[in-house]
């Protein structure tokens, strides 16, 4: 019975895309004037259907993220539709949270005449699946990769997701003017290159705003005990700890930290940005303060009304990942608007022109590197949630 | 003080760790490398009965030793039992007891997935105090007293009760003891499930006391309990509780006075150089049976 309803769900997958392919082909080829509207703007008309196509990872081991970014996509797409005057064709697709699956989507993308590529959800796939874009032509606009160098690829390449080089000075910058800090340890794991880059980003930042680093510890990523460490932390005394690590290693250092008396307030990296640290460290994970893209208790207009819809229409509360996908898509449609038209080329012009558009992120412009700028949250915790430090 | 008291912390769950593995050898003269396994088990198992039943901890511990001695009658039933008598049982019961430990992780795995896990925050309360200037947890008191009083209450075992002169009789020699009548075989399998309902106790010691649980913890441990046991001298009960606090200061003083990084090299250098110094171990007096 299972294998019967998975041949059928394959062989309906397969028909779909046939039918996706054929349909979004003959609209390309027939079509390619028809992407170029009239007026500019809020005026701006488009006949035709602007085609958006994305890949998350749906199932695989990113699928918990993939699912939101789907969701958000959607409702996105459904509220800018109802705007009027230009109207989305929005195809999401799986890549299954592997880069090979991911090369073959893109390289579908390209040549059934998609105007944006939307995604991949992770940085080590889009490294992968970029490439196939920017030999197609094809702009792409990745929502949650964060790693260093992805918008190197290429100049039709972008993110609407803040790198955590670009998080870490603004959390460093807040936790100093809001804690005072004076001297303060560094602690990160030096055997894992995203906590190692998060660390050089730490120690700069640190630095830039005068804090002295009285000491600098490391430990592997797969340490579980830290007491050792975190004695040579309580002796130096320090007004802070500042951490680079991954989440399986920030739980346990959290604990154990508070556990000998280490009552100083802990900085984090990326790693600390994720409910699990909360519920897992239980009330140690109290003061622990984060920088995050996006937090769902920011206050501005567009995420509170966001907050609302993706409760009305999937009854669950967003995630970063969500919120930064529904961003990408408003990025999107200022772009279009802007140049009126749907075509490649002039999307990538226009993208590039994105100028503190209010999203849900907040203000949201896009840099000469192609990446994101906007004002990062810094969180705090706070009675087991993350709140916004103040 | 602090990184005396959190040395010596360590060092108790070390110990227990390596009481297993030096319970085994001493009787059988075998080493059981599945133990990190079971310490892997212990853990896991550990946190479902909490998680699940919302049993307190005092009942878990009890609960997770009946499952650890039951692997180790499992492990000693399946991988030393039926090489029994062969001229190469030595080394072909550390192979097979990999084998069998590697068995163990991946129904732990197909059980409980390779997800980090720990037990809820609200099992154990967070009480601290102070002590001679170091702040120690209700928790660390708790393992060491549970860590020592095992070993202790080990120690009488094997040296006063019926079943430890059995033992000691199995040690000197096997032969000898099945014609004195004792009953080698069940005093065999007493002994690992002993061994393995300590390894399961040491996994939820360690797993309380670092607040963090996947399926490698084990091996994490494995290479240290071998140190501990090889510097306390093979076979030694004592031996292996002082090897261990001896390797959980070593580690604390090491990242403590000469940085992070080196910890472990420091930390089994110490253990090398105690070797060359004293290459019977600590405690290691047995040796001489073996001719």
């Amino acid at each position: 019975m299972r294998r019967n309803l998975m041949s059928a769900g394959a062989t309906a997958s397969v028909l779909l895309l046939v039918l996706a392919a054929c349909g979004s082909s003959g609209e390309s080829s027939g079509g390619d004037s028809s992407l170029a509207g009239s007026g500019s703007g809020a005026d701006c008309k488009i006949s035709d259907d602007v085609p958006v196509a994305a890949a998350f990872s749906l199932t695989g081991a990113a699928g918990q993220y993939g699912a939101g970014q789907k969701n958000a996509l959607e409702l996105a797409v459904e509220k800018l539709n109802a705007v009027g005057g230009v109207t989305y064709k929005l195809t999401v697709e799986d890549d299954q949270t592997d880069p090979k699956q991911g090369i073959q989507l893109f390289e579908k993308f390209v040549n059934d005449g998609t105007s944006i590529i939307v995604g991949p959800t992770l940085s080590n796939t889009a490294m992968q699946t970029d490439p196939v874009a920017q030999d197609g032509k094809t702009p792409v606009l990745g929502v949650s990769n964060t790693a260093a160098g992805i918008t190197a690829i290429g100049d039709y390449v972008f993110r609407d997701s803040l790198t955590e080089d670009a998080v870490i000075p603004q959390t460093i910058k807040a936790a100093k003017e809001t804690l005072n800090l004076k001297d303060v340890v560094v602690m990160y794991s030096n055997d894992d290159a995203f906590t190692e880059s998060g660390y050089k980003a730490m120690a700069s930042a640190l630095k830039k705003e005068g804090v002295t680093i009285s000491e600098t510890l490391t430990f592997s990523k797969s340490d579980t005990d830290f007491h050792a460490i975190l004695d040579k932390v309580k002796k130096e005394k320090p007004d802070a700890l500042v951490v680079s690590a991954l989440v399986d290693a920030a739980v346990p250092l959290v604990t154990q930290a508070r556990e000998i008396g280490v009552d100083v307030p802990i900085v984090g990296g990326n790693g600390f940005n994720s409910p699990a640290m909360i519920k897992g460290a239980g009330e140690a994970a109290e003061g622990v303060i984060v920088g995050a893209a996006w937090n769902s208790a920011a206050d501005n207009e567009q995420n509170q009304m966001f907050l609302k819809d993706y409760k009305a229409k999937f009854n669950a509360d967003p995630d970063q990942f969500a919120a930064q996908a529904y961003a990408g898509m408003q990025v999107i449609d200022n772009a279009v608007r802007r140049g009126c038209s749907g075509e490649r080329e002039d999307i990538k012009t226009n993208l590039s022109k994105v100028k503190d558009l209010p999203t849900v992120l907040g203000d949201f412009s896009i840099d000469e590197n192609r990446d994101a700028v906007q004002t990062a949250l810094v969180q705090v915790v706070k009675d087991g949630k993350f709140a916004i430090l103040q | 003080m602090q990184q005396l008291m959190d040395g010596i912390f360590l060092g108790s769950i070390y110990a227990l760790f390596a009481v297993g593995y030096t319970l085994v050898f001493g009787v059988l003269d075998r080493l059981n490398l599945a133990h990190a396994a079971v310490f892997s088990a212990g853990a896991l198992v550990g946190i479902e009965v909490v998680t699940r039943s919302g049993l307190s901890i005092w009942l878990a511990v009890p609960i997770v030793m009946v499952v650890g001695a039951l692997l180790g009658l499992i492990i000693e039933r399946v991988a030393f039992r039926p090489l029994n008598g062969r001229h190469d049982a030595h080394f072909a019961g550390l192979i097979s007891s990999i084998a069998l430990g590697a068995i163990i992780i991946a129904l732990l795995q197909a059980r409980y997935g390779p997800d980090t896990t720990r037990f809820p925050p609200e099992v154990f309360p967070k009480k601290r105090f102070e002590f001679l200037g170091a702040t120690v947890s209700l928790l660390q008191v708790l393992i060491l007293i549970i860590s020592v009083g095992l070993v202790v209450l080990l120690t009488w075992l094997v040296a006063k009760s019926k079943l430890g002169r059995g033992m000691r009789t199995i040690a000197e020699n096997p032969h000898a003891a099945s014609v004195l009548g004792i009953n080698v075989n069940r005093v065999t399998s007493v002994t690992f499930a002993i061994s393995s309902a300590l390894g399961a106790a040491a996994g939820v010691l360690f797993t309380l006391n670092v607040n963090t649980a996947q399926l490698g913890i084990g091996h994490a441990v494995e290479l240290k309990g071998l140190a501990v046991i090889i510097v306390g001298g093979l076979g030694s009960l004592p031996g292996a509780l002082v090897g261990g606090v001896v390797l959980g200061l070593a580690e604390v003083y090491a990242v403590n006075y000469v940085g992070s990084s080196w910890r472990d090299m420091v930390a089994f250098g110490l253990l090398f150089l105690i070797l060359v110094v004293r290459p019977q171990g600590l405690f290691g007096a047995r040796k001489k049976r073996e001719v």
